[in-house]
């Protein structure tokens, strides 16, 4: 497979020591919205990868170390959020989108 | 062959719902998409299960396409309508395998379920009726599909279109950051290949960019119009995206979709491979 998998039935996260995870929830007014489509951009801008957040918000991506910016599409528009990736660790980025 | 021939937008797909000689098909990897809501009236078909040999890791053989399509009420006369998620890397894959089984007539839904969703279009969850028909399919036409031979054979003179994130090109990543790293197969991408990312052919919600800027893009990163074309990425849906791109859209000749991808070239014993990292 090579496609995004659904963000619903993700596995327990497990970190290997050569992953670098970037993870976190999409939220709206304060409650999670499922649906948003995540895009993770590289340094330059390049796309790297896109899920859709899940019932509960939920995105995961297993990036590299570095610095990232997570683009998220919903209805109605679009929000840019920057994070940066740590080696061996899974780092949490909260998104809120304008409701 | 025009843009208007094989790409069509959401209001030309609401128009067309009750033409019974157009078929929605929503291909998804992640098949519970459809069953969330889809495309009045579409039919599904699914990647894993409907278009890959169960044993073999192949395409499946065009009397199994005959039924499959005729299970779905999908007649050789029918123009069909691909569309699906992943910015529709899945529905072009399936584009590309109707084309190598001589449909005539194939299109795209510009954007995929992704701008269906984002402009908040209706969904419908009813299971569609179509009955069964006698389809024959076409003897596969190999002037689209690539091997891993004449991979290696076009190296330095055919156009290697390495059309993965510029990660995954480079050998920094082994797949797609939304997906776990584990992989065992080398990292890198095959000698004298460009990088030109699915992505750049697409804006954010998945539709294609206009012809100009898609000729620029390929112009400006070395993209040789005297020569051959192969397309490859890791698996063959995302090279299916710029197949289309280049053979549908922009009419480009002989270019060949390498469906076997970076997971069979960087599996194989002693064939070159280029890291960056």
């Amino acid at each position: 497979m090579c496609g995004a998998p659904d963000q619903d039935t993700l596995p327990a996260l497990e970190v290997g020591a050569g992953e670098a995870v970037v993870h976190g929830f999409v939220v709206q007014d304060d409650a999670p919205l499922g649906g948003a489509y995540v895009r993770l951009l590289g340094e330059s801008g390049d796309f790297t990868a896109e899920v859709q957040s899940s019932a509960t918000g939920y995105f995961r991506f297993y990036a590299a170390a570095g610095d990232w910016t997570l683009r998220t599409l919903y209805r109605g528009g679009s929000v840019d959020t920057a994070v940066t990736a740590v080696q061996g660790q899974a780092v949490e980025a909260e998104v809120e989108v304008p409701g | 062959m025009s843009r208007a021939d094989v790409l069509v937008d959401a209001d030309w797909a609401e128009a067309h719902f009750d033409d019974p000689k157009i078929v929605f098909v929503e291909v998804d990897e992640d098949v519970s998409a459809y069953d969330g809501g889809h495309l009045p009236g579409a039919v599904r078909l699914d990647w894993t299960k409907e278009l890959q040999q169960p044993a073999v890791r192949d395409v499946i053989d065009k009397d199994d396409f005959g039924k499959l399509l005729s299970s779905k009420g999908i007649g050789n006369d029918d123009t069909v309508v691909l569309y699906g998620g992943n910015n529709n890397w899945f529905a072009a894959y399936a584009y590309w395998y109707f084309k190598l089984y001589g449909h005539d007539s194939v299109k795209l839904l510009d954007g995929g379920r992704k701008k269906w969703e984002l402009d908040g279009r209706d969904l419908v969850k009813d299971d569609p009726s179509r009955p069964t028909t006698t389809y024959t399919a076409k003897d596969p036409d190999l002037a689209i599909r690539a091997f891993r031979d004449e991979v290696v054979a076009s190296i330095g003179s055919k156009n290697l279109v390495d059309v993965r994130s510029p990660d995954e090109f480079s050998g920094k990543i082994k797949a797609p950051a939304h997906l776990p790293q584990e992989q065992s197969q080398r990292a890198g991408h095959v000698p004298t290949a460009i990088n030109i990312p699915w992505s750049k052919a697409a804006a954010d919600d998945g539709t294609f960019r206009g012809d100009d800027e898609l000729t620029s893009l390929y112009g400006e990163q070395g993209f040789d119009d005297a020569k051959s074309t192969i397309a490859y990425c890791r698996i063959g849906e995302r090279s299916s995206h710029t197949w289309f791109v280049l053979h549908e859209l922009l009419g480009k000749t002989d270019v060949k979709n390498y469906d076997g991808s970076w997971v069979e070239y960087g599996s194989l014993i002693g064939v070159p491979v280029e890291k960056n990292v």
